[in-house]
């Protein structure tokens, strides 16, 4: 009895405990939520500051803004068209430069590399992401283009002059070695560390036994890759590939310095564009009334165009992730 | 007779006998448990009594660790888990909604299976359940956390180096250091989920000895997959099965005469 | 040869397989290899050339004046060098806490709600989001309302930029912490909000912090979204930071296209630091979570 009521005595002492800050318990629940919010918030912000500033340009000149190839300040006349076309155009040759190199440095960094090689080799490919895009303009614009229009851009147009098709794609009229296809050549480069390193992390997840059952029948490395890891990895790469694709639709400073900053549309990869970002970067400072309306109205594409394929890039790598 | 009941009765001899005397200190009245829609324990009613060792066993699986994880209701950290029914320490209802859980949790102490010292000091993972609910000077502090570590039965090993990373010690010293831990709160009842299962056979046997100590002062729950242990440890034994309660009694008597032919075949090894 | 089963390749065809099957595994292995070998030299290239015409205009001299004004001679990028400095502060110091709560949410709290999947992957979008965009999203916020550029506008855009970063790597090491521990603190009777402070964000703090160091390696170097936002001058900035703040990425932006030798020299100087800084940061994030693994 003299042991329960020992007990009691304990217990009660017990209750009066001094329970713990519930205030500032609910106080960090509610700001870790409140900032979790905040990532959809500036999302939406994004999205209506772009259309909100836009929509005085797409009011004025309808769906004619997105096909329409005329820029004139002076005549405040403005269409998305020249620009559009020089955003693709550059992200297209982007991956197929850049996909081929990045899922070549994944093969080589999964399969070929020596063990001591492997951490040295893919800091650096990673390191190539940390560079700033500034830099790969700077690279591009006083390193590359002399060389680029020295030892291709001469050499090709001499030999294609005149041929048809080729005689205009690849000619230059100006050989100073800026233009879509150095602008493509250098968003290439920016983008290999990030389809490089998703690509790596795919294959290294693909389960070793598959890829040892492969060996072990005799297949060569090539074949491994080709017809056990690539169809394994398949959508996922893609997804990897729509990442790089995203990056490259919205880099801005490196395309500025490499793409010649011109307003006119023409056939050849050699000549000077301009893409979206370009556009918006070289004149948004200096643009007031309609001709601000119509960057942002830019702005509201290029943020259409990279979201979706931004989206579709996740959606892809989350479902072979969830598989 | 099989090796095992051989063993198993051998041992029993090590385990004080259950005081038949003692106050419930824990009455559970028709608990039943759910993980979504699956129903992990079905109507489990039984009484714990006051500084006895009760070991829950049985077949993974059945039930017991979530029998133990509903006494500090530690379960509600998953939203889809949730108890239905009564579960009174010292006649107060655990499982009502009113009750401030972190409060029954610095009453009802839990060690886990695997160790889990804090990515602290030795001394900060003692005094992290005391500062918690007292605010003690640091002479005070500093008794209690030596209190704990004696009863642990760790002082002597660590006393030189209470600064250092709790995680650098080994895996038997990281478990003594979280019942540490969790005598040092100064609870009435402590849980103890197979605590002994992640370490090697000699620390393991501190363990033991250490419980049986503790037990004059506490209340004591322990899960165990190993019938020696609950054989050479506890007081009272609970015998589960597919979430339900099978027999319930005294140690010995489960060990040496159970009424169950269920209970006979799981002790003697013939199923689970 | 002639006991041999008709459906089994003759030996010369075996052959010709064979050699198609070495020729097409040497030409990967020697295209891989080759890829390889050409990243990393072009970071070696960038690198080789910020070296040579960075060191060029770099001079003591440079650190304490200010950037030249047109057809000026010498001149420094003291201001654009701390000007940089103070947006990168600045922008981590909003992003930390905003990034590191969010991604306890979305570890902690959330975990599987429907509502944290959409955070989570709303994230991984604005983690590639073009740049620009974010800069055209301040200026519409706080340059057009206030009236004025702002270093508390270019602030902001780089926090912006710097939150994805650190939410996602904050997720994911919260996440790599073992259920176990959660639990054996939430026994001890401590609050959620307590088990996390002190014990989930310190079992995971290297990587937090590594996250929190590659945030700031990324915003270090952002050009885009200053352009419209701290914009870019060369004088020292008011101390309430209102009106352009000089900042080292325009600087070099404006100044390596200019036609005068000293801009040019100044902007390459300015590369090179702003390069190495980053590239050391990016090495030195990387060796705290090696380092914490190896623990």
């Amino acid at each position: 009895m003299s042991v329960l009521s020992d007990r009691i005595a304990i217990s009660n002492m017990q209750n009066v405990r001094r329970s713990s800050q519930p205030v500032f318990d609910r106080i960090f629940q509610w700001s870790s939520f409140g900032s979790a919010l905040l990532v959809l918030i500036v999302l939406a912000g994004i999205i209506g500051s772009m259309i909100h500033g836009g929509m005085p340009a797409f009011r004025e000149f309808g769906f004619g803004f997105v096909t329409s190839s005329a820029w004139d300040v002076g005549r405040d006349q403005y269409g998305a068209w020249v620009a559009i076309v020089g955003t693709l155009t550059s992200a297209l040759i982007a991956l197929v430069i850049g996909v081929p190199l990045s899922i070549g440095i994944a093969i080589f960094l999964t399969q070929l590399c020596p063990a001591w090689l492997k951490r040295p080799v893919a800091t650096t490919i990673e390191l190539l992401a940390a560079v700033p895009s500034i830099i790969y303009g700077m690279w591009g614009l006083f390193v590359f283009a002399p060389l680029f229009a020295k030892f291709v851009q001469i050499p090709v147009s001499s030999l294609v002059e005149g041929l048809p098709f080729f005689g205009t794609v690849l000619y230059a009229r100006v050989p100073s070695g800026v233009g879509v296809l150095t602008a493509g050549i250098i968003l290439a480069i920016m983008i290999i560390p990030f389809i490089a390193s998703i690509t790596r992390d795919i294959l290294d997840q693909i389960p070793t036994m598959l890829r040892e059952s492969a060996y072990g029948i005799g297949c060569t490395t090539w074949e491994v890759v080709r017809h056990v890891l690539l169809p394994q990895a398949g959508v996922s790469i893609i997804g990897a590939i729509m990442l790089g694709l995203g990056r490259a639709l919205g880099e801005t400073m490196a395309v500025t310095f490499v793409i010649g900053n011109a307003n006119r549309l023409s056939l050849s990869l050699f000549d000077p564009g301009s893409t979206i970002a370009s556009r918006i970067a070289n004149e948004f400072n200096e643009a007031a009334g309609l001709q601000l309306n119509a960057l942002l109205a830019l702005g509201c594409i290029l943020f259409l165009v990279t979201f979706t394929v931004l989206v579709l890039a996740r959606l892809l790598i989350a479902r072979v992730k969830a598989k | 007779m099989s090796p095992i009941a051989v063993t198993a009765s051998q041992a029993i001899g090590h385990s004080a006998p259950a005081d038949l005397d003692a106050p419930v200190r824990i009455g559970v009245r028709n608990l039943n448990f759910y993980y979504g829609d699956f129903r992990g324990l079905k109507d489990i009613s039984l009484d714990f009594y006051d500084r006895q060792v009760t070991a829950l066993i049985g077949p993974s699986g059945c039930g017991k660790s979530t029998l133990l994880r509903t006494f500090n209701r530690i379960y509600s950290l998953y939203p889809e888990q949730r108890a239905e029914g009564e579960i009174l320490l010292d006649g107060q209802n655990v499982l009502a909604p009113n009750v401030d859980v972190n409060e029954l949790r610095a009453r009802v102490g839990m060690v886990f299976q695997k160790p889990t010292p804090f990515p602290m000091s030795i001394y900060d993972n003692v005094a992290f359940g005391i500062r918690l609910y007292e605010k003690l000077p640091k002479s005070q502090l500093d008794d209690r956390v030596e209190e704990a570590l004696h009863k642990a039965a760790l002082w002597d090993e660590v006393k030189d180096k209470l600064r250092q990373s709790g995680m650098g010690l080994s895996g038997g010293q990281q478990q003594r250091l979280c019942i540490a831990r969790t005598i040092a709160q100064r609870p009435e009842v402590i849980l103890l989920d197979e605590p002994t299962s992640a370490l090697d056979p000699i620390s393991t046997g501190k363990i033991e000895e250490l419980i049986e100590q503790l037990r004059t002062e506490f209340t004591i729950v322990i899960v165990t997959h190993n019938m020696q242990q609950a054989a050479r440890i506890s007081q009272f034994t609970a015998f589960m099965y597919l979430g339900e309660l099978v027999e319930f009694g005294p140690t010995n008597k489960m060990f040496m005469n159970p009424n169950k032919k269920q209970t006979q075949d799981y002790i003697t090894g013939r199923f689970g | 040869m002639d006991t041999m089963p008709q459906h089994l390749p003759t030996q010369a065809s075996a052959v010709r397989v064979r050699r198609s099957r070495q020729v097409a595994d040497r030409a990967l292995k020697v295209t891989c290899i080759l890829f390889t070998v050409l990243g990393v030299i072009v970071l070696g290239w960038i690198l080789v050339m910020l070296l040579i015409e960075g060191t060029r205009g770099l001079s003591p001299i440079i650190f304490t004046q200010t950037t030249p004004g047109p057809g000026t001679e010498g001149g420094g990028i003291a201001n654009a060098l701390v000007g940089s400095l103070i947006l990168t502060v600045l922008g981590i110091a909003v992003a930390t806490p905003i990034g590191v709560l969010a991604g306890t949410y979305l570890a902690e709290y959330g975990k599987g709600s429907k509502l944290a999947n959409v955070i989570r992957f709303v994230n991984d979008v604005l983690l590639a989001a073009p740049s620009i965009l974010i800069g055209l999203f301040v200026y519409t916020l706080m340059v057009q309302p206030m009236g004025s550029y702002s270093g508390w506008a270019g602030g902001v855009a780089l926090a912006i930029i710097a939150i994805p970063v650190i939410v996602r790597t904050t997720e994911d090491m919260l996440s790599l912490v073992p259920g176990s521990l959660r639990e054996a603190g939430v026994a001890l009777g401590a609050p959620l909000s307590t088990v996390i402070t002190s014990i989930t964000w310190r079992a995971a703090r290297a990587g937090m912090v590594t996250g929190v160091l590659l945030a700031t390696a990324r915003i270090a170097g952002e050009t885009a979204p200053l352009l419209f936002t701290a914009l870019n001058n060369n004088f020292w900035f008011k101390p309430s930071l209102m009106g352009g703040v000089s900042n080292l990425p325009v600087m070099i932006y404006q100044f390596a296209l200019a036609p005068y030798q000293n801009w040019r020299e100044l902007a390459w100087a300015g590369a090179l630091i702003i390069t190495l800084s980053i590239l050391a940061l990016s090495v030195v994030a990387r060796l705290i979570l090696k380092k914490d693994k190896a623990r």
